[in-house]
């Protein structure tokens, strides 16, 4: 018998996972898993080209293929309204297209056929006459003199500039630079990349022509948002939609955005009246859908003569490719980049930003982010560590120097967020102890001399995760709240069901230890349902880390809710007055007489069975969380490298990562999430790249040229820990699933930098490939 | 054309064109889904099965090279309700998040420890170099492995099946 079995599963156990047992069997529900009868398949015809006009299309011999029953075009769309659909960010993007296509891959014309090979094979068959337009393939080009306009479907849109934003105070930082002892600049290019879940996205849709019901089964980490945006854009009355978002293979803000193909597979369903199944393979998945970062950034860090950080400058061009269609809350076009000021008590900072349409597809998702903190993350701890190596100063001392102090929380940064707590010093202390730092250094100047190349790189992020709260981030309007259903059954076991929506992080065990910590329930005992827009409660779903902190927040509230009811039901059994009873997780008892108790499962009997008078049956309930703030997880990470001088090969020797979640539920679950973001921030750093050649060809369209890490070239992780419960979570506890990969880029880019720094080499943008290193080491005369 | 083989120790034939893919056959035609697709390229090891004990990845085999051959899937594992050792110390370790390339894995390293019952660190990272996990940074999936090894081994005791049974049900 597992040791899980004994264990009750409360806060901070690390029980094994209950939703192992199908996927261990090979029974998980993924989506291309389902099969319903009378099912017909669909697949899509994309553009070659990155911008072109369509003069004309041609379905006929298309149609005529075996097994094809339909061809889709944009002007079918068209006439059914449904040609363009909104974007999250209050853009528009187009489903089929009818006029240009505006990227290479976007979607062109569906065929929907009786079986997957004879759809595949019919695409071939479709003629699309396109006359080819220059393509604009970076912000530069984009606002360049003459640059082609991409979005001419849009009234009044006269260039490729999105949008305008800023943040901070402009005045107040330029007086600061004005009387700086010296100012750091750093321009950096993070990347395109694209978060590569390995199942990729798909549905089936399935409207019920007799009901009028619209079933669509959907990889959504967001459903019942999605089936609100299904109802705007449709026109069918919500009630008749249900999203059913099924075991997912993972989702990484990939599974975030409503795709074309979800829409003309619903329409084909619609006009068919059979269940259309249409799943991307891994071409499309990564030259279409929700890409990540392509943010050009400069900042200029001011500081003064005892290296004391004065001011933040920040400028940022961001390429948001055809549409802009960027997953994030709606007041903020950057999303929450404004959190650069990162650890570090700057007393003024003014952030600018710039967005532009490009010729690459649309989507800026949070790749295992919350809305673009990565990319802040990444530009201060880069900017802080080239700022360290120029003024001479240690990297990890200079840090220190400047945190945001403990007794300064909950503190308001120069941009206005209000870190809810931190104990930065801490977690820096922690990291560098378990390095070894002190001695390490002496290693890497004693190896210098020998004319190795070695260095160590620190980052130490603050992250924000966790919106809302509602009346400052929302997605389309809908407030960024969520929720949880808590049914406890006469048995005394439950169900617990909720607005957000596992992608592997193991929900059904960390939920049901909440309620096993605050309703004394084992977590055994309780089952946890996400995902059917029918039965669970709305929510806004997974991603941004907000599970924990707002649903498992909610969670923790509906426990407590119905603790009070039991309280009552226990009283009423033991014939005690509510306020003699003591709670003891799992049971009442008398104050003073521990034997005279009720245990919650016999007070769950007793509110189906033996009630007091006037009490209403039953013991559900179900709660709607608004965080009063957002939570403020961190940590710092050291990384040491040795550098190939011949071949300019990075070899990661040690990546030790302490992080600050606050309270942490299932430590097990947690480290699992760490392991899991460190491993796809190497990527970030090394390996994955979406780039474009100036014809708009996407490069990286496939597992054999999108580098993504496997176990060879994987680091080993030495992994520590702080905790500083945040004061306004129920549970204290933060957030962690995307803290590796916000605060691990900086600290694997930061080693190299400073083993190149005796070179004087300040930046090589990511990924840091051997190729780059090799030229910059050989652009400053070093050779083997 | 038609095709017969040995699925998990039953013989299964079926009626397919000679370009079906190896996984299509499994997960189309004989609905053992637990085999996955992940990227087309022989790139991410998700499909892999067992061909004569033998790991191969099925979105790279046609089901007519199969014929009269043995394949193993990830269904064919456990011994009715009886976790295979590989199984229990993927869950008993933690080795997977979503789940989807736990299958692959599971056939890749199931077949490591039939010639190699007890590998270094380094003989599973290479043994699975060709499986992507997005999800668990490998740690986990390494001492998966060494898990069961120690089962096999008998230094580990399996917990009984109903442990890593009906999830919340």
């Amino acid at each position: 018998m597992s040791s899980t079995m004994h264990m009750h599963g409360g806060i901070g156990e690390s029980i094994k996972r209950k939703e192992d047992g199908r996927f261990l069997r090979g029974k998980g529900n993924y989506l291309d898993d389902f099969v319903l009868p009378n099912m017909i398949h669909m697949a899509i015809l994309r553009s070659p080209y990155a911008h072109a006009r369509i003069k004309s299309i041609d379905t006929k011999e298309a149609s005529a293929k075996p097994g094809v029953i339909a061809v889709v075009t944009g002007d079918l769309m068209a006439q059914h309204k449904l040609a363009w659909m909104p974007t999250l960010s209050g853009d528009t993007q187009a489903v089929l297209a009818t006029d240009k296509v505006r990227f290479q891959g976007q979607e062109v014309a569906a065929v929907i056929a009786e079986t997957k090979y004879q759809a595949e094979d019919a695409l071939a068959s479709i003629e699309v006459d396109y006359e080819v337009l220059p393509a604009v393939t970076s912000p530069d080009k984009a606002k360049a003199e003459g640059a082609a306009l991409i979005r001419d479907d849009k009234d009044g849109q006269k260039d490729n500039h999105i949008y305008h934003w800023e943040s901070g105070n402009q005045a107040t930082t330029q007086a600061a630079f004005a009387k700086a002892h010296k100012v750091v600049r750093l321009h950096t290019f993070y990347p395109r990349c694209h978060p590569a879940p390995l199942e990729t996205c798909g549905c089936i849709a399935d409207v019920n022509g007799a009901t009028g019901k619209a079933t669509i089964y959907m990889t959504s980490q967001a459903p019942h948002a999605i089936r609100t945006v299904f109802a705007l854009v449709t026109g069918l009355p919500e009630q008749n939609i249900r999203i059913i978002s099924p075991d997912l293979g993972g989702g990484f803000g990939n599974k975030v955005p409503v795709y074309p193909g979800y829409v003309v597979a619903t329409a084909a369903s619609l006009l068919l009246g059979r269940p259309v199944k249409w799943i991307e393979d891994r071409n499309e998945n990564l030259i279409s859908t929700g890409f990540a970062r392509d943010f050009h950034m400069t900042g200029d860090l001011a500081v003064d003569e005892n290296g004391k950080m004065l001011a933040l400058r920040v400028h940022l061009d961001s390429d948001n490719g055809a549409f802009f269609a960027d997953a994030q809350p709606s007041k903020f076009k950057a999303g929450l980049f404004h959190i650069v000021t990162g650890s570090y008590d700057i007393p003024t900072a003014h952030v600018t930003a710039d967005g532009y349409y490009t010729n690459k597809a649309p989507g800026g998702v949070a790749y295992r982010c919350s809305f673009r903190v990565t990319e802040a993350s990444y530009l201060i701890e880069r900017l802080v560590t080239n700022a360290a190596l120029e003024l001479g100063i240690d990297q990890a001392e200079f840090r220190k120097q400047n945190f945001i102090q403990p007794e300064q929380f909950p503190y308001t940064s120069a941009t206005g967020w209000v870190y809810d707590s931190g104990d930065y010093p801490k977690a820096m202390d922690v990291a560098l102890s378990q390095l070894g730092y002190a001695e390490l250094k002496k290693d890497v100047e004693v190896r210098r001399k020998k004319g190795e190349v070695t260095g160590i790189g620190i980052a130490s992020f603050t992250e924000v995760v966790g919106a809302g709260h509602g009346a400052e981030f929302d997605i389309l309007g809908l407030r960024m709240f969520d929720s949880a259903e808590l049914r406890v059954h006469p048995t005394g076991k439950a169900i617990l069901r909720m607005g957000t929506k596992s992608q592997g992080q193991g929900h059904e065990t960390t939920f049901a230890q909440i309620v096993a910590e605050e309703l004394g329930i084992p977590a055994q005992d309780v089952a946890v349902e996400e995902g059917d827009t029918d039965t669970a409660p709305y929510g806004l779903g997974t991603y941004a880390s907000r599970s924990t902190p707002v649903a498992g927040a909610a969670t923790a509230m509906v426990s407590r809710q119905l603790r009070e009811k039991a309280r009552k039901l226990a009283a009423h059994l033991l014939e005690a007055a509510e306020e003699d009873l003591v709670w003891e997780r799992g049971k009442f008892y008398v104050k003073g007489s521990p034997e005279r108790s009720k245990t919650i499962q016999e007070a769950a009997f007793a509110a189906y069975t033996n009630l007091p008078e006037g009490m209403q049956a039953g013991l559900e309930g179900v709660y709607y969380y608004d965080p009063p703030n957002m939570t403020y997880p961190f940590g710092t990470y050291a990384v040491v490298v040795d550098v190939d001088k011949g071949t300019g090969q990075v070899k990661v020797k040690r990546m030790v990562a302490v992080d600050d979640c606050g309270v942490r539920i299932n430590p097990m679950i947690v480290e699992g999430q760490i392991h899991g973001g460190l491993a796809e921030g190497y990527g970030i750093a090394f390996m994955q790249l979406i780039t474009f050649d100036d014809e708009g060809n996407c490069i990286g369209s496939n597992f054999m040229d999108y580098l993504i890490p496997g176990s060879w070239e994987t680091p080993k992780f030495e992994l520590g820990e702080t905790s500083t419960p945040s004061p306004h979570h129920p549970l204290g506890a933060k957030g962690v699933g995307e803290s590796p990969t916000v605060g691990s880029p900086a600290a694997y880019v930061n080693a190299v930098i400073d083993a190149l720094s005796p070179y004087g080499i300040t930046n090589i943008d990511m990924p840091v490939t051997s190729d780059k290193v090799w030229a910059a080491l050989r652009s400053k005369g070093v050779t083997e | 054309m038609k095709v017969t083989m040995t699925v998990n120790g039953a013989e299964r034939s079926a009626d397919v064109e000679p370009r079906v893919l190896l996984v299509d056959f499994l997960r189309s035609n004989l609905l053992l889904t637990g085999t996955h697709i992940g990227c087309d390229t022989t790139s991410c090891g998700a499909c892999t099965v067992q061909l004569d004990g033998e790991p191969v990845k099925s979105c790279t085999v046609l089901a007519v090279q199969a014929e009269g051959r043995e394949v193993k899937t990830v269904e064919g594992l456990a011994n009715g309700a009886a976790l295979a050792p590989i199984q229990v110390g993927f869950h008993e370790e933690h080795g997977l998040q979503c789940g989807f390339c736990t299958p692959g894995m599971m056939m890749v390293t199931s077949a490591l420890l039939e010639r190699n019952p007890n590998p270094t660190d380094d003989e599973i990272r290479w043994a699975i170099s060709g499986n992507i996990c997005r999800c668990t940074g490998y740690m986990n999936i390494v001492k998966a492995v060494k898990h069961a090894a120690q089962m096999q081994a008998g230094a580990a005791k399996a917990p009984e099946h109903a442990a890593v049974g009906g999830g919340g049900e």
